[in-house]
Parts: structure tokens; sequence; C-alpha cells
């Protein structure tokens, strides 16, 4: 995978596509997300929306199978990320979860320096060369905007960094190891205003170069960034994806009354 | 302005709560005064009651002596080094087998078993008993299994190996709860980076388990060097310089309660002893820090 020089014209698109069938996801006898087929087309941005509880973040966690770790839960259903067929009992949970890249809502670095945080993942995956991660981590910060803010404090803690900046150094530690796909789980929503506006603008710059799933509360901010949407909604069978589209069409014609209702702010 | 009866009442509630630390620090500090009080007067050359430089040389001179020199007399003369020397290989046996043993089972409890497993309550409930045992039975225990029915007669290693036990529960107890203390986030996100299990363990969870496991370490090091009833049945109490770990050799503690107990006129050299003990205690939970904060990932958040 070859990431995007951001701030040079992108090369061919060399995302993948995302393919969700029937999925569902139970924890123990509660159904947290029924039978959702969705398709995500390669190089766009795909938000995910709906009120609190409605089965967002479990669908963006079994997208990496981060739904494994946690006890009684039970995933059925297709999940597909370009040719990798996710859930297939052959599928090296390690090689997917390093093509499929994930941001959580509260920034969290790892308790060590700046440096460290980029370089223990390139480490884990078998980069030994120092100069080559320097250089990576280099220019992963450079992509993120963050090189100039941090590069006197490299080996300092990265708990001293501001919320802002943790947010995007840990986008950096994800982009790092050059994943094809980037799952964001209401990345700003921790953040103040303009940091918040920040970590927004560089996730607009990486459409194209990765296919992002981000799940947001902000309907302004899915408007903003997004190609294509989805609202889930919890139904008697549990959380359900009621209507999906373009972004546009979407927010523009609402086909389905109860995203027509919560769009307006009427509920949810 | 609150009635005065209730200011009263807050004012006799602020008293009580101070109370009880002015006491407590009270009588350590009391202890260490005596302590050191008593344990320099022994150094203090008989002869000189002025503080003088040259007082000041043989006291040096003396506390060197005594540090390095064999016991004469049951220890009413001459100095603690075999001593010194035995004791440190007996915490070294004891560490050398409890750290790795209570780190692994540390990990395992808190992080390859789920906290409501009946395994891990099991494993769990049996180190809360071995905590409660009271140390002579472990010494019993030791002398029963390691010194007559491993025949390692009384050695430096069957001390070292009954410590081992009788520390084990209190670090792995810190230490899970070191490993518990580390947010959940951080291993959502390590495995979302694609870290394996190991390396999720031994690189994310272990760094920031260090202040869990360091107290434990040091919790066992005070507990392991005070210890007289379980070394006097397994390590033995001979004073002499031990030449293997198949030696038998006398702990500190067990040298101080010999001399105070045991020795008439031996009040003055335990309370020496007494202090080097106390000194070692002190010297070893700082070098136990500053491990720690040498080796490990600074942490800004503490």
């Amino acid at each position: 995978m070859i990431i995007c020089p951001m701030n040079e014209t992108p090369p061919t698109p060399s995302a993948p596509d995302l393919a969700v069938e029937q999925l569902s996801i139970r924890y123990g006898k509660h159904t947290a997300v029924h039978e959702v087929t969705w398709h995500v087309e390669p190089g766009q941005i795909a938000a995910v929306i709906g009120p609190s509880g409605c089965g967002k973040s479990s669908f963006l966690t079994s997208l990496n199978r981060l739904t494994d770790l946690v006890p009684r839960c039970e995933v059925t259903g297709h999940i597909r990320v370009g040719e990798l067929d996710v859930r297939a009992p052959q599928t090296d949970v390690i090689h997917l979860r390093r093509q499929v890249g994930m941001i959580f809502q509260r920034p969290n670095p790892f308790p060590t320096s700046v440096f460290h945080n980029l370089a223990l993942p390139l480490r884990e995956h078998g980069m030994r060369d120092k100069r080559e991660i320097e250089s990576l981590a280099e220019s992963t910060l450079r992509d993120v905007g963050l090189w100039e803010e941090v590069k006197d404090r490299l080996h300092r803690s990265a708990l001293l960094l501001s919320g802002g900046q943790q947010q995007r150094l840990c986008l950096a530690r994800a982009l790092v190891l050059r994943p094809a796909v980037l799952l964001l789980d209401e990345p700003c929503s921790a953040l103040d205003p303009l940091s918040a506006g920040v970590v927004e603008e560089l996730i607009g710059r990486l459409k194209r170069c990765y296919t992002i799933v981000i799940v947001t509360h902000n309907l302004a901010q899915a408007q903003r960034l997004a190609d294509q949407v989805a609202l889930f909604w919890t139904t008697e069978q549990g959380g359900q994806l009621i209507e999906q589209g373009p972004a546009e069409s979407l927010f523009a014609a609402p086909q389905h009354e109860l995203t027509a209702a919560y769009l307006a702010g009427r509920v949810g | 302005m609150p009635p005065r009866s209730i200011r009263w009442k807050s004012r006799a509630f602020d008293a009580a709560i101070l109370v009880a630390p002015v006491i407590v620090s009270g009588f350590f500090l009391w202890l260490l005064a005596d302590l050191l009080f008593q344990g320099s007067v022994y150094f203090w050359p008989s002869d000189s009651s002025a503080i003088q430089l040259s007082a000041i040389v043989d006291m040096l001179q003396h506390i060197v002596m005594f540090l390095t020199a064999e016991p004469e007399k049951a220890g009413r003369e001459g100095g603690v080094g075999p001593i010194l020397v035995s004791t440190g290989l007996i915490l070294a046996v004891c560490m050398s087998v409890a750290l790795p043993l209570g780190l692994g089972t540390a990990m395992l409890l808190s992080e390859f078993v789920s906290e409501a497993s009946r395994f891990g309550r099991a494993v769990r409930r049996s180190l809360d008993i071995l905590a409660g045992v009271p140390s002579i039975v472990f010494g019993l225990f030791g002398n029963a299994f390691f010194c007559q029915w491993l025949g390692l007669q009384f050695s430096i290693l069957a001390g070292g190996l009954t410590l081992a036990c009788m520390v084990l529960p209190l670090l792995v107890r810190a230490a899970e709860e070191g490993f518990r203390a580390v947010p959940q986030s951080q291993r959502h996100t390590a495995a979302a980076l694609g870290f394996s299990r190991s390396s999720l363990v031994l690189r994310i969870i272990l760094p920031q388990a260090a202040p869990g496991i360091l107290a434990g370490l040091i919790l066992g090091i005070g507990r392991a060097l005070a210890e007289t009833a379980a070394l006097i049945f397994t390590s033995g109490y001979v004073d002499r310089m031990p030449q293997s770990l198949l030696d038998s050799g006398r702990a500190i503690s067990v040298h101080i309660y010999d001399l105070s107990m045991n020795v008439p006129g031996g009040n003055s050299p335990a309370y020496a002893s007494a202090l080097v003990l106390v000194v070692l205690l002190v010297v070893l939970n700082f070098a136990a820090w500053w491990l720690v904060s040498r080796f490990l990932p600074r942490r800004s958040l503490s």
C-alpha cells in the first residue's frame, strides 16, 4: 500500500471497496446490529449516523474484528474488504488489522514518547532499521500536519500534547502502517471546536487514498465530509440500517420518514 | 455563620482526623530515632565524649569493620559481614524465583483469564489464603519440603525458596492490580494496530503496569528482609561466610533475633544490626525506584 503524499496529486486510487452483507452482531441475548447490508465504494468517505445506542460503533468494530475481543459477542454475516474475506477462518486477523486502521473517540496515545508511538507499531510489524523508522515517522507526522508542532519534542511524552494534537498523533500512528481502510469512531467529538476543525479537515484530505468509514453524531460534519451516508436506527430487532445512499440526495431528499424526522431534529 | 454547636462539631471532627496521623507518624519517628540513637551509640568510640574529627573517623572505621568482619563471641563483638552476604543471597534466590513466577501468574490472571472465571477465582482465593498463613507455618513447610524431602538440608537455597513461597501472593496481587489499572482502551488500540497478544502484553501493558509491579516488589523485599520465623528452620543460623548456596547462612533478622533473645549483652550489637537492616531497606527501595524510572519509557501522568 502506498500512502497518498497529501501535498501532491494523488496517485491512482488503490483503496479497496467494502461490502457488508446480512451482518448481525449480538452480545449475549441483546442484538446490537440486525442484518445490515451496505456497500462502500473505493476511496470514498462513508458516514454512519444515527442516535446513541443504535449499533453504529458495534458495526464499525466488527469491520476490523475488534469484536473478537468482546466476551460473548457473536457476529454473523459477510464482510469483505477488497479481496479479503474478513470473517473467514483462514484470514489472519493481524494482517486484516494492518489493512484496516482505526481511530477511537478519545485520543489514546500510548503513554510514551511521541516518536515511540509511531515506532512501536512499525517495530511490531517487523521494521528494524532505525533510519527507516525515523524517516517514516517524520513523513507521516508531516502528512497529519503535526511535524512542525512536535519536531522539537519527539522524545517527550505524547500525553503532554493537546487533545487535538493527540488525536492527530493517533491518526499518524494508524497511517504509519500504510492501511487501505480507515475506521473512525466519532474522531472529533471529544475535541474542542478548533481542534475538531483541524482533524476534520485532515480527514477530508485523506479521501480517495483511503476508503473511510466514519461514525459521527455531528450531522453537519457528515454533510461536509461524506460521499455516502447510512442511517442506523434502533428497531424491535435491534440496530438496523434504515436508509443509505449518496450524501447529497440523502440529506436533500430523505426517503424514509424517520430519516427526514432525524435530519430535521424532530427525533433521536 | 453556622450555629455554634455545628462549628464545634466540625472543629472536633477536624481535630480527630488530625490526631490519627500524628499518632502513627509519631510512633514511626520514635522508633526511627531510638534506632538511630542506640545504633550510633554502638559505633561511637567509648573513650570520646565530645564531637571531634578523630572520633568521627573512628566511628566510620568502626562501621566499615562492622559491615565486613565476621561475628565474634556470638555476635557481641566483630561484625555482620557473612550475615549480610547470606541475607543478600537468600534475597536473590527468593526474588529470582518469585518474580518470574509472580509476573507470569499476574499476567495470566489479568490478560488471559476472564475476571469471573472459575479458574481465576480459584487461583486468586488460594493466593489470598497463602498470604494469610503465619510465617512459622511456612518455616515448617519449608523445612519438611525443601530441607528434608528435597534433601537441601539447612541451606540458603532452601531459605530463599521458602521465602519465595511467602512473597509470591504479595507479588501476584500487586502486579495483577498493576495490569488491571491499564485502561481497556490501550488494549483495543494495540489490537487495532495489529499487535499480537504477546507483544500487546509485553510492549504495551507491562511498561504501564510497572508501578504496580514495583510496589509489589518493594513489599516483597520488605517482607523477605524482615522474616525470621520461616528462615530459622530453613536457612539456619550458621554465622560463617557461606561458600555456596547449599551452605547454611544466617539472615540479618535472624541475627537480630538471636542477639536480643539468646545472647547476654547482645542488645547493643542488635541495635546496630537493626540500623543496618533499616538502611538496607531504604537503599533497596530507592534502587528499585531508580531502576524503573531509568529503564522504562517515561510517563508524564502519574
